[in-house]
């Protein structure tokens, strides 16, 4: 069977969840691997979720934020971007690769945008392949 | 408080690449604040650690646990289980916690993930400089509350040096003139004739170098008194 990426995806409750709604709300067809995760904001994005997810075996992770300037609560998507390039680094030092990370940002209305990013995403993960820790890995 | 910063991964990879258990300890404290060694950055370290070990097919075990305060007997006595239960600890607090754990635990490899910098306090969130060298004889009172030995680069007691330029130090231009901040502040209170005020030369034996320092207050010991 060919892989599929199995994706977490972190978004907030306001246009983040609103865009992959209005996705479904459209009937836009987007592949059906991302395990969607909301937060009130994603300025509650922390690193050590992102490494958790990776270490419970995602293939990949993507934050789905508001546009930039049109945070509900502010600067919480800034942080969020902040908090993304930093896992990205580690990510590089573990050895996964930052490339398996990635944030995106739309509006409630952007269904069409929504699907494109997990697209883009589900691309990129064929390409760098399944998560190597995925079997046979207990965490304590 | 005092202000530390994580270590490469690459080098603590290496320390802790021998063992197979280890206990990631961090400390409620200075650390937690500063964000380099608090519960979520043990968190975030063993995370990696693993992960990076497990790309490795030499899994590591971590166990994960952070105390209140790593330099106190009394916070690190209760995690003796703990510590016995590894084969090594990586201490995430700074150098006064890591060898208190060394101190305590005369016969576990305690290995620092930390680099303690300097004592100091957060200006901005995430953005943190430094305040105080513990010289051993204050001297704000003259200096209107902004130290010239933690701040100035070369610690003049009767600054600024012909380096001060625009308000900025020669040492580099990313760094505030100390003394042009004292005088500034010092003209602003009205008070400039402190400076006119010459500091001797300033004894060093208070700030290290009569060698090691040590307080000790007779009215808080417990133990037994000869009269
Ligand atoms: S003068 Fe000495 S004790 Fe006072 S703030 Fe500066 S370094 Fe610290
Ligand atoms: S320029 Fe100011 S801070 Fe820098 S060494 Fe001279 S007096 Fe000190």
């Amino acid at each position: 069977m060919e892989y599929q990426p199995e994706i977490t995806l972190f978004t907030c409750i306001y246009c983040g969840y609103m865009a992959a709604d209005t996705a479904g709300a459209l009937r836009i067809q987007y592949p059906p691997n991302t395990k969607l995760i909301r937060f009130p904001c994603t300025g509650k994005l922390d690193v050590r979720y992102i490494l958790e997810a990776f270490e419970k075996g995602a293939d990949g992770v993507m934050v789905v934020a508001c546009p930039i300037g049109n945070c509900h609560h502010f600067h919480g998507n800034v942080q969020a971007t902040r908090r993304v390039q930093y896992a990205k680094k580690l990510l590089d030092e573990i050895g996964l690769g930052g490339e398996r990370l990635e944030i995106f940002y739309m509006s409630g209305g952007q269904g069409g945008t929504f699907a494109n990013a997990v697209s883009t995403m589900v691309e990129r993960l064929k390409k760098i392949g399944p998560n190597p820790l995925k079997n046979g890995f207990k965490p304590k | 408080m005092i202000i530390a910063n994580r270590k490469p991964f690459e080098e603590i990879k290496a320390m802790v690449a021998p063992f197979n258990r280890i206990l990631i300890l961090g400390c409620g404290t200075c650390v937690t604040v500063d964000f380099s060694g608090g519960e979520k950055q043990v968190g975030i370290l063993a995370a990696e650690l693993r992960m990076a070990r497990q790309l490795e097919g030499k899994p590591l075990e971590t166990v994960e646990h952070t105390v209140q305060r790593q330099c106190e007997w009394e916070f690190i006595d209760p995690i003796a289980d703990m510590v016995r239960s590894v084969d090594a600890v990586l201490s995430m607090a700074c150098g006064v916690g890591v060898q208190a754990m060394a101190e305590r635990y005369p016969d576990k490899i305690v290995l620092p993930a930390l680099n303690t910098v300097m004592m100091g306090m957060p200006i901005e969130a995430g953005v943190f400089v430094e305040r105080c060298a513990g010289c051993g004889n204050c001297v704000l009172a003259l200096t209107g509350g902004i130290c010239p030995i933690a701040r100035c680069s070369k610690n003049l007691l009767n600054g600024p040096c012909g380096g001060s330029q625009n308000g900025k130090c020669e040492v580099n231009p990313e760094i505030d003139c100390a003394w042009h901040l004292i005088y500034e502040k010092l003209k602003a209170m009205g008070r400039l004739d402190a400076l006119m005020e010459i500091m001797g030369p300033k004894d060093w034996r208070p700030a290290g170098g009569g060698g090691p320092r040590k307080i000790v207050r007779e009215e808080e010991r417990l133990e037994f008194m000869e009269m």
